[in-house]
């Protein structure tokens, strides 16, 4: 189509070429990572605290210094100059380079973490060797490849979070939302857990060891949450453990849907969550590679409403291959918890079915085929189920196949390793179930939307292309309706990028919030009546 | 069944298009030399800047066009043959018509500068100026300088986009300052420093004399009227542009300077219509020109010409006027009338606020004795449609309008807001009093 491909340079253009400075804080990142790479293949630093600091600091500073040249010399404004042509960021060979280097890292990372240096008996080796001072600091404990993946994962939000932010130095809402988001995964999902672990055996736990818990983390999206074990662990914790599991279920079921009504999904998806958080950070230059056709939204309604249906099970499943039927031992029996979930969901169904029919429309069908398929299934577990069995076959097994399949490949693998292939919410969009269920909130009730500002939008498409979460966001503002979908995550991105001032996030009243009129379009009223008309 | 004939595949015809096939099942034929599918003009320099890529700026999807009917054909209409009411395309391909829309837009102006042919000299305003755009100036090292002949919205946009390529540009505007036939003053000072802030060479009060080719008819350099000659490999012409009608010359359609049409968007001849930048209103609507090259109103004329083809013969009768660019990384929105030195009336009178630090500026125009408010100009702060649709249309004199400009705001959450800033220099200006009142939801959305 375009004129632009006939170079044959990998980095595209001679403006999106680096400067000298660039190469100079390229050179240092990369020397950090070396770092941890001879690492990996088992050079023993000898002073590790040391060796972990340079590298660490040289990766946050490279990246750092890289930025600071990128954006700095700029007056503030959008800093999209380049973008397709950069090979980096267009799919292009640079691109598929570091896809597949992070699918390579998860792929070690979830089943391989020996190669890592992980040792279950006696001192870690490699990588994980390396982070053992830092782990021992915090908590005590020598580092797991979990560890090493935390930190680093920390070090990318902060890192990229510094980049992002002078790259939006000139919208305040995008600062505010990513300073929040570096501030959650710092002290949320790193410092607070590993902190927490050291009160583990301590009298104010009652001698009890909590699960590792990252507080802002809750069930579908740590899918675990109320597995046996854990549960154990924090009943065993005195009344902190039972403060904690009684938030983990307020979290969903309470705290969110109070949020969500307020200010729509992206409170948490990105102004909290980790996994939003390093999208948004690190996953930020990738943000336009996003699949905006209709086909590809069709896809993702299937995907995503599945796993959800998929997560309902397995929870209800593993909660109640655990529980007793006796209830003098303990209140809640298998067949009571299947009745309670049975019953939530069929409040929920009806009550959209009664108040909410005209808002649904076609995906009525659908939302229906979920339900059943659950109500079903949860029948089935009723009449068809054993001892340490869940219908027909094991909780265990269930349990495992959604973490090896949803947990590990689908958002790690895949939702982040194809970052530079699909754009970096693959895994928000596709598959998070904390994601759909927010997002029906978000679509059915809540008061946020994306205001269409009249007729002022001019069709040019930077909205669509920069939606990360591939949202044809065009398609409503250019004829003058407001934008409320699911996926919606509020990264306020398209508004920044609109050069006619047409998009506003906002909160507003429920009444006009979806069918805004066209009025607006510039026609005189008479004639805009006649159009309105369907 | 009747054939709808559309020549041109803009926002115009493409809005006639859509509105006609929502209206009636008739056949929807649309005829374009430019490209195969509908795209976004106003988004074309998007491209250039890698910002986006060509598939990007095409707001439907290809399947769309034959999943409702409508029909595509790409050539270049050569003749319009009203008496045997067909279209003739490429001189060879014929299309009869039942009702001919014509929506070919504009072309760029060029004013007999000689030289003005020249390989390496272009305007910009097709996909092929884009593709054209891409061969006179790929980088620095291929364009060493280009010069842009021409102070309006498309010259800007064209330095703008040079320079995210790093092309050093020369940019000569006409007037005493950029874009002041239309701009107020303050607003024109700010562009034209904005402008040298991001290192455009910005030359005011200079005119293009002549445009010197190298040995291969190439441009080498210009020459202005300053008696300077810029050395350069590209020259943009964007002054301006002209409807794009000269294939119906012999067709027996009243010309003017576009398509001269009622307010119907009749032609003098039965079931031709012209909607867009190539139709010309017989008189001017309300302070509007008579040819209105403005996306927006090609938008409303296909909305309004859809009416009537599908026989609810409506006027166009366009609401209250909006427009909306971005010079650069600052804004612009406009709603309502304020008009720059030259088109300024007599009764009108301007408020105009700067703020001291940030690129952010608003001019409010009203009535000298009545105070009705009359438009607001706003750079840098963007500000809610229908608010001041609804102020203008309840005719609010503008003590209300500083009462209540925040309510009108509509930057994104968090931003600081200015209505105090500004509401206190209209005080000292005018001797007033008046106090901004808080932003109210209930007002904005008119809830009771």
């Amino acid at each position: 189509m375009s004129t632009y491909d006939r170079s044959m340079a990998l980095t595209g253009q001679p403006p999106v070429m680096l400067s000298r400075n660039q190469k100079i804080a390229t050179l240092v990142g990369m020397f950090g990572l070396a770092v941890i790479l001879l690492a990996a293949f088992n050079i023993n630093f000898p002073n590790k605290s040391l060796w972990l600091t340079i590298s660490l600091v040289s990766i946050i500073g490279g990246a750092v210094w890289y930025s600071w040249d990128a954006y700095m010399h700029k007056a503030p404004g959008i800093k999209n100059d380049g973008v397709w042509f950069k090979s980096l960021s267009n799919q292009g060979f640079w691109g598929w380079i570091a896809g597949i280097a992070l699918t390579g890292f998860y792929i070690i990372l979830y089943f391989y973490p020996e190669y890592l240096g992980l040792v279950a008996k006696g001192d870690n080796k490699g990588v994980i060797g390396l982070f053992d001072p830092l782990s021992k600091a915090l908590s005590g404990n020598p580092a797991s490849q979990w560890f090493v993946y935390g930190t680093l994962y920390t070090v990318a939000i902060l890192a990229f979070g510094i980049k992002f932010l002078w790259k939006y130095r000139h919208n305040r809402y995008e600062r505010i939302r990513t300073f929040s988001v570096m501030f959650f995964q710092t002290a949320f999902a790193f410092i607070i857990p590993e902190l927490m672990a050291r009160l583990n055996g301590s009298s104010l736990l009652n001698g009890g060891s909590l699960p590792y818990y990252d507080l802002k983390n809750m069930w579908p999206l740590n899918y675990y949450n109320f597995e046996g074990y854990r549960i154990k662990g924090f009943l065993s914790s005195g009344d902190i453990g039972f403060a904690m599991l009684i938030f983990g279920i307020a979290t969903i079921f309470i705290i969110s849907p109070i949020l969500t009504y307020k200010f729509g999904k992206r409170w948490y998806c990105s102004w909290v969550c980790g996994c939003g958080g390093l999208a948004e950070t690190a996953g930020d230059p990738f943000r336009h590679l996003s699949d905006k056709t209709v086909k590809a939204w069709n896809i993702e309604r299937w995907v995503i409403h599945s796993v959800v249906v998929f997560v309902t099970l397995m929870t209800t499943a593993v909660i109640y291959s655990y529980l007793g039927n006796d209830t003098s031992k303990y209140w809640l029996t298998k067949s009571s918890f299947l009745i309670g979930v049975a019953v939530l969901l069929t409040t929920v169904f009806a009550w959209v079915m009664l108040f909410k029919r005209e808002q649904f429309k076609k995906d009525a069908i659908y939302g229906a085929i979920g339900y059943f398929v659950i109500i079903i299934a949860l029948i089935g577990f009723h009449f068809y189920s054993g001892d340490g069995n869940v219908f027909l076959f094991k909780s265990g097994t269930l349990r495992k196949s959604y973490s090896f399949l949803i947990g590990s490949i689908f958002s790690g693998v895949i939702g982040t390793g194809f970052y530079p292939v699909l754009g970096n919410r693959v895994w928000c969009r596709f598959g998070c179930p904390m994601a759909a269920i927010l997002g029906f909130q978000q679509r059915l009730f809540s008061k946020f939307r994306i205001t269409t500002n009249g007729g002022q939008c001019i069709s040019c498409g930077n909205c669509s292309t920069y939606c990360e979460m591939g949202i044809d966001v065009r398609a409503y503002a250019q004829k003058g309706e407001n934008i409320v979908r699911s996926s919606c995550v509020g990264c306020g991105i398209c508004s920044a990028v609109c050069p006619r001032g047409v998009l506003k996030l906002e909160n507003g009243p429920l009444k006009g919030r979806i069918d805004s009129n066209q009025v607006l379009l510039g026609n005189d009223v008479d004639l805009m009546k006649l159009v309105n008309q369907k | 069944m009747e054939n709808i004939v559309i020549i041109g595949n803009g926002i115009a015809g493409v809005t006639a298009a859509r509105h006609i096939r929502k209206l009636s099942d008739k056949r929807i034929i649309i005829i374009s030399a430019e490209t195969d599918y509908f795209f976004s003009r106003t988004a074309l320099m998007y491209v250039y800047m890698g910002h986006m890529k060509f598939e990007h700026i095409q707001p439907y999807e290809n399947w769309f066009w034959e999943k409702n009917g409508i029909e595509l054909v790409r050539g270049y209409v050569t003749q319009v043959d009203t008496p045997n009411k067909q279209v003739l395309v490429d001189g060879s391909r014929a299309f009869h018509y039942d009702k001919l829309i014509i929506a070919t837009g504009s072309k760029p102006n060029k004013f007999g500068w000689p030289g003005q042919d020249l390989h390496g000299v272009q305007g910009l305003y097709s996909k092929q100026d884009l593709d054209l755009l891409e061969i006179n100036a790929p980088n620095k090292e291929a364009c060493k300088r280009a010069v842009i002949v021409g102070g309006g919205l498309i010259g800007i946009e064209l330095a703008e986009m040079l320079r995210s390529r790093d092309i050093p540009v020369t940019f000569l505007v006409r007037e005493t300052s950029f874009w002041n036939g239309v701009l107020p003053e303050g607003e024109s000072q700010l562009i034209n420093e904005h402008i040298r802030e991001h290192h455009i060479d910005l030359q005011l009060a200079t005119n293009l004399v002549e445009i010197i080719p190298d040995e291969n008819g190439k441009v080498k350099a210009v020459t202005t009227d300053k008696g300077d000659t810029i050395a350069c490999d590209m020259v943009g012409l964007t002054a301006g542009v002209t409807p794009n009608i000269d294939f119906l010359k012999a067709s027996g359609i009243e010309l003017g300077r576009g398509v001269k049409v009622n307010r119907y968007l009749e032609t003098n001849v039965a079931d031709v219509y012209a909607i867009g930048d190539c139709a010309e209103q017989h008189e001017a609507i309300g302070n509007r020109r008579p040819i209105e090259a403005v996306w927006y109103t090609g938008r409303m004329m296909g909305e309004t010409v859809a009416q009537t083809i599908c026989g609810n013969r409506i006027e166009y009768r366009p609401g209250h006027w909006f427009n909306s660019a971005k010079f650069l990384d600052i804004e612009y929105q406009t709603y309502g009338w304020v008009f720059g030195e030259r088109g300024k009336k007599e009764f009108e009178q301007h408020f105009h606020w700067r703020d001291d630090k940030e690129n952010l500026c608003v001019t409010i125009a009203f009535h000298k004795e009545t105070k009705l408010f009359l438009g607001i100009n706003t750079f840098g702060i963007r500000m809610r449609h229908e608010i001041f649709d609804r102020w203008l249309t309840e005719q609010r004199d503008v003590e209300y309008v500083m009462e209540h400009l925040a309510d009108a705001n509509f930057d994104p959450e968090f931003y600081a807001d200015y209505e105090h800033k500004i509401v206190s220099k209209f005080n000292s200006d005018f001797g007033k009093s008046i106090k901004s009142k808080k932003k109210s939801i209930k007002r904005i959305f008119q809830i009771s």
